[in-house]
């Protein structure tokens, strides 16, 4: 069986300080929130096929943490951690997240940011709105930058695999 | 920060919140000065100020048609913002390709379930 493609992510800047992701899945939004909440679920899709989450822990209960973990492909541990701040099942989750790789003398208050997940469904299939609220531009600004990092990181890997086929 | 501090760039350009409303508003299609100042509600020298920032980084450009500067979007110039967040977003999309299979997954796994499997 095929899976249903349900389009790209679209990224938008709706101030200074936000990023918002939004998507479109081809499940209801019970399932989709259940792939966010369930630690088994979270390692088979956070990884971005770019390496292995070794450590999704979850407690998910208001002021509850959280930390996720993954070693990219080129070895690199990436990791984050927070705190639940709301609940809603199957509809809504908002927390705290705070990359562990921040630069010396960024707080986490700083650096850290306020993701709100919302999950709405229509005709069995579910739109999630992820917005990510920073502290202040520069920290918007860095974790954007962090997936140019990233992206560039994919370029250099590629570029390594076609300069070995050459011998 | 890699980027340069200079008003000559894109970044700088839409940093103001104006500036943003001024694209946004000729996104539309072509328009004149005094249409802007309308859409926007200020004074006419600040809308040719925010204008003029625009020009210089190429996000806009101007013709006369007669008595009316008419001003239009070019996407080109905002080239280096798309491409800024185009990574980013990347990342996020893979996940999400990921999980579709999950929730792929999951839905088998309920239909199973019902059918009394």
């Amino acid at each position: 069986m095929t899976v249903a493609s349900s389009g790209s992510a679209t990224l938008t800047l709706p101030t200074d300080e936000q990023i918002l992701i939004t998507r479109e899945f081809a499940a209801p939004k019970h399932l989709v929130y259940k792939a966010w909440t369930t630690p088994e679920l979270v390692k088979r899709w956070w990884n971005a096929k770019r390496g292995e989450v070794t450590i999704a822990e979850i407690d998910l209960r208001v002021g509850g943490k959280w930390r996720w973990v993954m070693i990219a492909d080129g070895g690199l541990e990436v990791g984050f951690h927070g705190e639940y701040l709301e609940l809603v099942p199957d509809e809504r989750i908002v927390t705290t997240e705070v990359y562990e790789g921040l630069p010396d003398g960024v707080s986490e208050e700083e650096g850290g940011t306020v993701n709100t997940a919302t999950f709405v469904e229509a005709d069995g299939r579910t739109t999630l709105t992820l917005l990510i609220q920073a502290a202040n531009k520069t920290s918007r600004d860095a974790i954007i930058d962090s997936g140019m990092e990233a992206g560039l990181q994919d370029a250099l890997d590629l570029l390594e695999q076609v300069v070995l086929s050459l011998d | 920060m890699a980027r340069a501090a200079t008003t000559a760039d894109a970044f700088n350009a839409v940093a103001e919140p104006r500036r943003r409303q001024i694209l946004d508003a000729l996104a539309g299609g072509e328009r004149p000065v005094n249409e802007l100042v309308h859409l926007l509600g200020l004074a006419q020298p600040q809308v040719s100020k925010h204008l003029r920032v625009l020009r210089e980084v190429g996000a806009v450009d101007v013709r006369d048609e007669g008595r009316q500067r008419l001003y239009r979007l070019n996407g080109n110039a905002l080239r280096p913002i798309h491409d800024w967040v185009k990574n980013y977003e990347r990342t996020w999309s893979e996940r999400f390709e990921a999980l579709d299979v999950v929730l792929d997954e999951l839905k088998q796994e309920e239909q199973g379930d019902d059918s009394g499997e």
